[in-house]
């Protein structure tokens, strides 16, 4: 199939420029850029519209194997093609953890024909345990992009140190999820003054902040690339900021929804604003949003994490941590960042293409001729009301349900082959 | 005045007219429990669940009773943790009772929200009962209750609530309840017990109990649990008394005509001096009487009562 992407606004989020121009897809590959006319082709109408790299999701939850009744790699990857995503990241936390190389491959093989293209996140430890770590270089070996214990911190620092090591020695990327599971212990939420009358037993920002800082001091020592995985409060943007100018190789991201809510979402005990880290302060957003201005927050992911509704339609204390978001980013990447003028539109695709790319090693992220045609289309006018039963995950556990986003995808091509077009998944 | 809510949840949702209207309701009530034969036919053919997902023989015999006294058919259920292990859900749960006709489900849960959410959930009035450390709206007004009772009206008081506030859903719902009908709140106790940005609801914090009780009105005594100090949340009961228990040279501090309160059970030589836990300010006892009397008054008014029907 040819495709002649027409008129549309091309963003190259490495040189930080948009032009008015037309790409050649042809055979899955960038053929050309520029003006161009080509009667064979498919004209796809762009006027109007950001041309952008496939965008990447380096932080999701596919649930498989294990928790297919939640999520699973066929409805996780549509539900990131109608998100605009053409790649993800999937977490290692499933039943078994991926600390092996056997459930990468079968990851891999799963997400072979799947409606984006699956990168697999390999354990720290075995089990995610944070004992004793896993074979490296084995799970490297059958594709791993990176390794972390996601969903659980590294308690020990000993055993985060040798992790450290001995992944830079292999050349990979380390992501933490920063918490200190005593200061978090039995919270069910931010801790201040929303919990304090909700009586519901508080996280502290602290609990986060102590491990961040403790991971960039291992970061300083070890030479590991260490990625934070969403860093939700003003402390830790300020202690990435700091290990940044320092030099430490460190990169962070954050979510769209510690980037737009509060911990007032949780007014009413709503377990959709149930997540862990959780939703922090006014004063906590507006350091999110500096810093993805500023640029010490390199990347936006969702943290995907689908759940069964019967999982979330219980107390609040009984609920599990997560919300998806694969269908809401990047509607909400433009009307929170990009419409209020913080981030500009390179700015912004930067955050979801080059940047991850970057984080794991990968090459792509840029639209260049001769590499795969992984392409999304944004119409930035575009508004839509989100309704949860429409959304392709599994699982429905959003607290975007009826908001208005404006600024939606409304083209995903995976290595050449479309597979969403106008709002809609092609099969 | 009528009362239109279908639950209740917490004083945090509740005007201080409908506070008043409760309050209002209770006096004929306590009339009733004086009486000799305590038996009115006001609640004939109503019926009436208390669901314990938490041991309170003191709460629920409160309502049992109360709901007796109006001639209400009442019904005990423990829920045992088994049925939640053994995957019954509460939504599922309150639809059962829903479908037996239940009128009023009475709750404790140790979830936080938990009544709320049952409230979501099933077509019969909820009444919280205390629900985690959220709140206990019962309990609360009955405090209020006998604060009125003693002092003629909440607002201008100065009331101090003494000890774990932050594990304590008697506070908050003190705490709710007293600042919306004009009452001046301190709270005080170790900083350890004390919720962050605890200020935000309009309280006063005080870690020094003396200052606390400064001019105080009221002294409203929350039962320290003994678990705390296993939890290393302060170093040891008898440091713990020493710091904030209330003795009779401490109450020298207060007004002169100030009260005690406390809502059971007391660990007596913890938080509470013996003497003063039954000396004459302190009315620990008539809570307990003023506690099934406002139960009576929202079963009354959740099943439909009016409060002027009633008083005419
Ligand atoms: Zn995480």
């Amino acid at each position: 199939m040819r495709y002649l992407i027409k008129g549309g606004i091309v963003v190259d989020p490495v040189a930080d420029t948009l032009t008015c121009t037309d790409i050649l897809v042809e055979e899955g590959m960038i053929k050309e850029i520029g003006q161009l006319s080509d009667s064979e082709a498919e004209v796809i109408a762009a006027e109007g519209n950001y041309v952008c790299p496939g965008f990447m999701d380096m932080h999701v939850h596919l649930r498989e194997p294990g928790y297919e009744y939640k999520e699973d790699i066929v409805s996780g990857t549509r539900a990131a093609a109608m998100g605009g995503f053409t790649s993800v990241a999937c977490m290692p936390n499933t039943n078994p953890v991926a600390d092996n190389a056997a459930i990468i491959s079968h990851v891999l093989a799963k997400a072979r024909n799947a409606a984006a293209r699956v990168f697999p996140i390999g354990a720290l430890t075995k089990g995610s345990l944070g004992k004793e770590l896993t074979e490296m270089a084995d799970l490297k070996g059958a594709g791993a992009v990176a390794l972390s214990d996601d969903g659980m911190p590294v308690m020990n620092a000993d055993i985060m140190l040798r992790v450290m090591q001995y992944a830079s020695m292999l050349e990979m990327t380390v992501i933490s999820h920063c918490e200190d599971n005593k200061l978090s212990e039995g919270g069910q939420m931010h801790e201040g003054a929303v919990s304090a009358m909700l009586g519901l037993k508080g996280i502290p920002s602290l609990a986060e902040e102590i491990m961040v800082a403790r991971d960039i001091l291992l970061s300083e020592y070890t030479g590991c690339r260490l990625h934070l995985a969403h860093i939700s409060t003003e402390g830790s943007v300020r202690l990435v900021r700091q290990a940044k100018e320092r030099g430490v190789p460190v990169t962070a991201e954050a979510t769209p929804h510690h980037f737009t809510l509060t911990e007032e979402a949780v007014q009413g005990y709503s377990t959709n604003a149930k997540v862990n880290p959780p939703l922090r302060r006014q004063t906590d957003v507006e350091a999110i949003k500096e810093g993805l201005r500023d640029g010490t927050i390199d990347v936006i992911a969702t943290d995907h994490a689908p759940h069964a509704y019967h999982e979330k339609d219980v107390e609040f204390q009984y609920a599990p941590n997560g919300m998806i978001g694969l269908e809401t980013a990047v509607g909400l990447i433009f009307t929170q960042l990009v419409q209020p003028g913080i981030l500009t539109v390179p700015q912004a695709v930067a955050k979801l293409t080059c940047n991850p790319h970057r984080v794991l090693g990968l090459s792509g992220g840029r639209l260049l001729p001769g590499t795969p045609a992984n392409i999304t289309i944004i119409d930035p006018k575009l508004s839509e009301v989100v309704d949860p039963t429409k959304l392709l995950s599994k699982s429905k556990n959003t607290p975007f349900g009826r908001w208005k986003l404006t600024g939606l995808p409304v083209l995903t091509m995976k290595d050449g082959l479309l597979v969403m077009r106008d709002r809609q998944l092609l099969e | 005045m009528f009362w239109q809510r279908k639950d209740l949840l917490g004083l945090r949702y509740l005007t201080p007219e409908e506070i008043n209207l409760i309050l209002d309701t209770a006096v004929p009530m306590k009339e009733i429990i004086g009486r000799k034969i305590k038996k009115t036919p006001t609640l004939r053919g109503r019926s009436m669940v208390t669901l314990f997902y938490e041991n309170s023989t003191r709460t629920r015999s409160s309502f049992d009773l109360a709901g007796k006294f109006l001639s209400a058919d009442t019904v005990g259920l423990t829920a045992s943790s088994s049925s939640v292990a053994k995957g019954e859900s509460l939504r599922d749960t309150g639809l059962t009772l829903t479908a037996m006709g239940v009128d009023v489900v009475v709750m404790r849960h140790p979830a936080s929200g938990a009544a709320e959410y049952l409230a979501k959930c099933i077509p019969a009035a909820v009444i919280n009962a205390g629900d985690g450390t959220h709140e206990h709206p019962t309990q609360a007004l009955l405090d209020m209750f006998t604060i009125r009772e003693k002092k003629g009206s909440m607002a201008g008081l100065k009331v101090v609530i003494v000890g774990d506030i932050l594990h304590s859903r008697v506070a908050r719902s003190n705490i709710w309840g007293l600042t919306k009908m004009g009452a001046e709140v301190r709270v005080v106790g170790p900083i350890t017990l004390m919720p962050k940005d605890i200020e935000k609801m309009g309280v006063k914090v005080y870690h020094r109990l003396e200052d606390a009780l400064e001019g105080a009105d009221v002294v409203n005594v929350l039962r320290i649990q003994l678990e705390r100090q296993q939890q290393g949340l302060f170093p040891s009961l008898r440091e713990y008394s020493r710091l904030y228990g209330i003795n009779q040279k401490r109450l020298e501090l207060t007004a002169s005509d100030a009260i005690i309160l406390h809502p059971g059970p007391m660990n007596r030589g913890v938080e509470i001096e013996h003497q003063v836990a039954y000396g004459n300010r302190s009315f620990i006892n008539e809570q307990v009487t003023n506690g099934v009397a406002v139960r009576m008054a929202l079963l009354y008014l959740l099943t439909g009562g009016e409060y002027h029907a009633l008083s005419n």
